[in-house]
């Protein structure tokens, strides 16, 4: 796919440093682009194989089952994009949807507990923050601690206890399923979500400085960027949408116990980096980690949908994320080939 | 040009009396520095002068042990580079920091984007405010592209751009002039003098003293991390400049050994990394120290790098002693005869969190196991006698080289490398940040081994030591083989001219 | 990590002598083991049998056995989050193929090619195309999980020869050691000595501490981890053939989420994350301070959750609580140099 453009770039003349730009812009939109039409094909062809798929109820299923995991995915992709990993999101996911169910149980007002679930999941986002700031820890042992220390509170609080769908109010049941035609409420929440914070990173100083820091964290401190402030924002957000995911996964299936949202860190993780958002920092987007876990939900429906056995399900997101990783990582050598070979004629053409 | 500063009552910015030490090392002991608006002031000294610390510290990266920094003639203290950026001071380190994932645009304004409604970045605004600051330098490069790949020269260029675009009142370049061309240097200079003659205070580093000549009208000089002298340049010459800066005179620093040349003991032929370095040939025979001289960029270490084996080539060959070597190995390299001491000490040269004697140790394990375990004896019997050889000051032998100072890392380096037993020797930058005392040892070493036997090839941006040093200098412009040059006949506008394609033009 | 008095001296500067025998974490760590086991046996009530310590030991066995390679591969600056999956790779493979009617004995040379393979796919993912191991593992961590489910299903299998089982779960006579725990001491002691006393254990703390610094000393960084990450995948799915005998059990879901409490104990033990330091010994004593420590909890009737908590905080403490000491270290030495001058 990408040969002839290579081929097709190299007969600029110099300075062709500028046509670089366009060719890695090209690469990274063909990047989410290449998910949307994997995801397209994927979803026709089942669709030409199983008729009933497609329908209004099995769009909006897969839309519903998308939500959650796209919510947790913005969030994990801005933190990656600093150059760091929570992989507390499904520790907080759990207590966050216990926390919400309890108050609802006890006659709570619904969007109290929502607002608690993201303000509870806010302040866990922030003890990550200020831990990966204060210690200069590598974020991934900090957040693999809190994944242990989280989840063991929401256990030892919890105990047997569940939330089931009789001790919710009828209201966020219904919120957690109906929609506009086939669109989930859930899923509008959910765009909206990621529209706001897509806008947010790209429009904003301090968006852009989460990209700044991940690409390069010393240079960041040099053009002044507080840096130590920027990652605690980052996680503050990521565990705000996690309380969020957690809130909307009790109204999604109605049931949250001490073991919700165990492992979930690493469907996480497997969605941003699938999405682009490249694990290093300072690339991708929201946009295309959203759509990394549309793709990796989309495909738990199709195998059943298509005649393919369940237990095929988890081996294929594991071949998904390593073929993702591994196009990106053969992309990035190439362009980086492209630009070296380019910079000495550059250098040439503007000499004397 | 050379008239005093037109403003003479109060300092833009300036030192009083600081101090900064690092561990054992103190970088600057009580200097002062008073830049005037109007004014290019140049900072002389050399490598491991504490030239970069002085400029930490008006940047507000370092905060000083002692003394204080004023801005209008009050004490300040910068809480970091962004307090000292938005107090107007804009630095161009030596080394560009800028941001590969991000576009050159992004760049430039990172932290500063004009910003519309509701505080929302305008993009628009950066990309016009850029194309500006392009066009008042003359550059011709794509704001959109990422800085990802971009050439050395053209990150400086992307470094000035930002240093311009704060309007600052102090600018501090950090030899921003060494991997750029001739007419990209009168460009920059004339961007300069327009700043300054805007009342712009300039603080100016440059090995070429040529530049510091013709761009600024006073100097300070430091050496050994002291002020030596804060002057006007107006009367002064080059000579005298050198003599400030090294102290002694300069032939004390070369002790060349006349030695016997022998066989070749490296051939590389027409090696050539794509974009990189092309059809590069050359010999180092055997008790013979060749130079290899060019500008920042132009791929002498690259060419190393290749030689022995750290990059893989596209095309040529590389033969050590009439054997050729496979590419891209460097342990099959060094069981060739070949070793590498290489131009970033602390990231290529030496494991910082390793002791002194494992540091030693590491290219010749080797010697110190027997049926496959390591004795630490043994280990630690040659780390005494190779640091007693090379006169390495150091605490314990167990402690970690990152306590120890710049020159006597780089012993460590050479003595591992010496330890090996090396029939052709590389050395890249060997004396790039050590102290003068350190930098004449390791010279006396390098003659020696030569005359010993090595063959040793030096890559050097510090013209004296080529010419002092090398029995025959290569000269690389552009990734190319320029010119040969014998001792007799290298001087150091031969070698600058090799090395710019210019006709014109003098260095130190 | 480890080092703390290496950073002191380096803001002391060489003039004042360094300290000695500075305290070391894996040191710390050791004698924290040494408190809980003396504590545990005084106090606690149903500790000190020989069958409680034999069981101890076993359930600790799977973490420890993988700790071994881990903590080489850590030290080596990367780090293998499939291990808990190929253990159930392994043994769902196993159990498959008892269920075909295959020799046991062959189907345990399978089991080890198969690790060899998982390790292998790995290692090649990191050193030839350059990704980031922690991201590779994540995926062949969701594979190999994924794999073992298409191998056998939601099928258990339990039927092994009786002798094996025994292996598994036995113990040395009426001693407190359980049986496979000889084998692991032969590994710990052959991976103390390569760690500590060979040139390639240097090449694992070159190529950790800092890989082009190693690569530009000749080190042969890429085959060091190569390696590393071969020996992981074997010793996992040895451990994935234990823990079937161990209980008794063939699931796709064996030993889920064993990976994290083998890089928790790696890291608890003062093996830096970072790369380039650590001792097996720290790491041993880590992964047998959180078993002691899950043991002593159950004994008193602790749920199983709290004592998550517990190798939570170690873990978090263990790696903060060096480094903000030596910020705190650092700023004060400061503070006194400063006074001086």
């Amino acid at each position: 796919m990408t040969a002839p453009t290579t081929a097709a770039a190299e007969q600029q003349p110099p300075p062709a440093a500028g046509s670089a730009r366009g060719l890695l812009d090209r690469v990274l939109r063909m990047r989410e682009l290449a998910i949307l039409v994997v995801l397209a094909v994927m979803l026709v062809a089942t669709q030409i194989d199983n008729t009933s798929f497609l329908s209004e109820q099995g769009i909006k299923d897969l839309l519903l089952n998308a939500t959650i995991l796209v919510l947790v995915a913005v969030g994990e992709a801005v933190v990656v994009i600093t150059g760091n990993v929570d992989l507390s999101v499904g520790s907080v996911l759990g207590v966050t949807a216990f926390a919400a169910g309890d108050l609802l149980k006890h006659g709570g007002n619904p969007v109290l507990s929502v607002a608690l679930a993201v303000v509870l999941g806010a302040a866990l986002g922030a003890f990550n923050g200020v831990l990966v700031g204060i210690g200069q820890v590598p974020s991934l042992v900090v957040t693999l601690g809190t994944l242990y220390i989280i989840r063991a509170l929401d256990s030892i609080w919890v105990g047997s206890r569940e939330i089931t769908a009789g001790l919710l109010p009828g209201g966020y049941k219904t919120f957690g399923h109906d929609g506009v035609s086939a669109v989930p409420y859930l899923a509008l929440l959910a765009a909206v979500v990621l529209i706001a914070v897509g806008y947010f990173l790209r429009n904003y100083r301090s968006g852009r400085e989460c990209y700044a820091l991940g690409s390069h964290a010393q240079a960041a401190a040099l053009a002044g960027v507080p840096v130590r402030r920027r990652v605690l924002a980052a996680f503050v957000l990521c565990g705000a949408l996690a309380g969020l995911a957690g809130a909307l996964y009790l109204a999604r299936f109605s049931y949250a116990d001490a073991g919700t949202g165990s492992g979930y860190e690493l469907t996480v993780v497997s969605a941003v980096v699938v999405g682009g958002v490249g694990f290093t920092g300072g690339s991708g987007s929201v946009h295309g980690a959203a759509l990394g876990a549309l793709l990796l939900t989309s495909i738990n429906s199709v195998l059943p949908a298509i005649g393919v056995s369940s237990v095929w399900v988890e081996a294929i997101d594991g071949i998904l994320l390593l073929l993702a990783i591994s196009v990106d990582r053969v992309m990035a050598l190439r362009i980086a080939g492209l630009l070296r070979s380019r910079a000495r004629p550059a250098r040439t053409g503007t000499n004397d | 040009m050379n008239e005093p500063g037109p403003d003479l009552a109060v300092p833009v910015l300036a030192l009083e009396g600081v101090s900064k030490s690092f561990g054992a090392v103190r970088a600057l002991r009580s200097v002062s520095l008073s830049l005037y608006a109007g004014e290019a002031h140049a900072l002389a000294g050399e490598n491991g002068a504490g030239k970069s610390t002085l400029i930490k510290v008006l940047a507000g990266v370092h905060r000083p042990d002692e003394g204080a920094v004023l801005l209008d003639g009050s004490v300040v203290e910068f809480g970091g580079p962004a307090a000292a950026r938005d107090a107007g001071v804009a630095v161009i380190y030596q080394e560009p920091t800028l941001f590969p994932d991000l576009s050159v645009a992004e760049n430039i304004f990172m932290g500063r984007q004009p910003r519309r409604s509701f505080g929302r970045v305008d993009h628009r605004a950066v990309r016009q405010a850029v194309a500006a600051l392009f066009g008042r330098l003359g550059v011709a490069m794509d704001p959109e592209r990422p800085a990802q790949g971009l050439s050395i020269a053209d990150q400086q260029l992307v470094e000035i751009a930002k240093a311009l675009s704060f309007d600052a009142r102090v600018l501090i370049m950090d030899e921003p002039t060494a991997a750029l061309t001739g007419s990209e240097v009168a460009r920059l200079f004339a961007v300069v003098r327009a700043l300054r003659e805007q009342g712009a205070a300039v603080l100016f580093i440059s090995h070429r003293l040529s530049e510091v000549f013709e761009l600024c009208q006073r100097v300070t000089t430091l050496r050994d991390g002291a002020l030596v002298a804060a002057e006007p340049l107006a009367g002064l010459t080059e000579a005298d400049l050198v003599r400030r800066m090294v102290g002694r005179t300069l032939d004390s620093l070369y002790p060349k050994q006349e030695t016997e040349v022998g066989a070749v003991a490296l051939d590389v032929s027409r090696l050539t990394r794509e974009g990189v370095f092309t059809d590069v040939s050359f010999q180092v025979r055997s008790g013979e120290i060749v130079g290899l001289a060019g500008l920042v960029g132009a791929g002498r270490s690259e060419v190393a790098r290749a030689v022995f084996g750290i990059d893989r080539f596209d095309a040529g060959q590389v033969a050590v002693s009439g054997r050729r070597l496979r590419p891209g190995s460097p342990s099959l390299a060094m069981a060739a005869g070949l070793a590498l001491v290489p131009e970033d000490r602390r990231a290529q040269g030496l494991i910082m969190q390793m002791s002194v004697e494992r540091n030693i140790g590491l290219a010749d394990l080797k010697a110190a196991t027997t049926a496959g375990f390591v004795s630490r004896r043994t280990e630690r019997d040659r780390a005494v006698d190779w640091a007693a050889k090379l006169q390495v000051k150091y605490a314990r032998l167990s402690d970690l080289v990152g306590t120890l100072s710049g020159g006597n890392q780089q012993k460590v380096v050479l003595a591992k490398w010496l330890a090996t037993g090396p029939r052709v020797l590389i050395v890249d930058e060997p004396t790039r940040g050590i102290d003068v005392g350190t930098k004449a040892e390791v010279h006396r070493l390098l003659s020696q081994l030569a005359a010993d036997g090595v063959a040793v090839l030096m890559i050097s941006s510090d013209l004296p030591e080529i010419l002092g040093m090398a029995d025959r200098v290569l000269v690389m412009r552009e990734g190319r083989i320029s010119a040969e040059i014998s001792r007799a006949d290298a001087t150091e506008q031969a070698v600058v001219a090799a090395a710019t394609g210019a006709t014109a033009g003098s260095a130190i | 990590m480890t080092d703390i008095a290496g950073t002191a001296e380096q803001s002391r500067g060489l003039r004042r002598p360094p300290l000695n025998g500075a305290l070391r974490w894996d040191t710390v760590v050791g004698a924290l083991l040494i408190v809980l086991l003396l504590i545990s046996f005084s106090t606690v009530g149903g500790f000190g049998n020989a069958l409680n310590i034999s069981f101890l030991i076993g359930n600790t066995l799977p973490v420890a056995a993988i700790a071994l390679p881990m903590t080489m591969l850590v030290a080596a600056g990367e780090i293998d989050l499939s291990v808990g999956s190929t253990v159930g790779l392994s043994g769902a493979v196993m159990g498959a193929l008892w269920n075909h009617g295959m020799n046991i004995n062959e189907i345990i040379v399978i089991c080890a090619v198969l690790g060899v393979a998982c390790g292998l796919v790995n290692a090649l993912l990191v050193t030839k195309l350059g990704l980031p191991s922690l991201a590779v593992t994540i995926g062949t961590m969701a594979l190999y999980r994924g794999l073992a489910q298409v191998v056998l299903g939601s099928n258990s299998v339990t039927d092994f020869p009786q002798n094996y089982l025994n292996f598994g779960s036995g113990r040395l006579g009426g001693t407190f050691l359980p049986t496979a725990a000889l084998p692991w001491l032969v590994l710990a002691a052959a991976a103390v000595v390569v760690l500590h006393a060979t040139g390639f254990g240097r090449s694992v703390f070159a190529a950790g501490a800092s890989a082009e610094a190693a690569w530009f000393a000749g080190v042969r960084v890429k085959r060091v981890k190569l390696s590393l990450f071969v020996a992981t995948g074997l010793v996992s799915s040895l451990t994935g053939v234990f823990w079937v005998l161990h209980y008794a059990s063939a699931t796709y879901n064996n030993a889920t989420g064993l990976e994290l409490s083998v890089v928790a104990a790696v890291l608890l033990g003062g093996v830096d994350f970072d790369g380039g330091r650590g001792t097996l010994g720290g790491a041993i004593a880590g992964v047998f301070l959180l078993g002691t420590l899950q043991n002593v909890m159950s004994l008193a009737d602790v749920s199983a959750q709290s004592q998550t908590v517990v190798t939570g905080v170690l873990l978090t403490v263990s790696v903060l609580g060096p480094r903000v000491a030596r910020q705190v270290f650092a700023a004060s030495i400061h503070q006194r140099t400063r006074g001086k001058l």
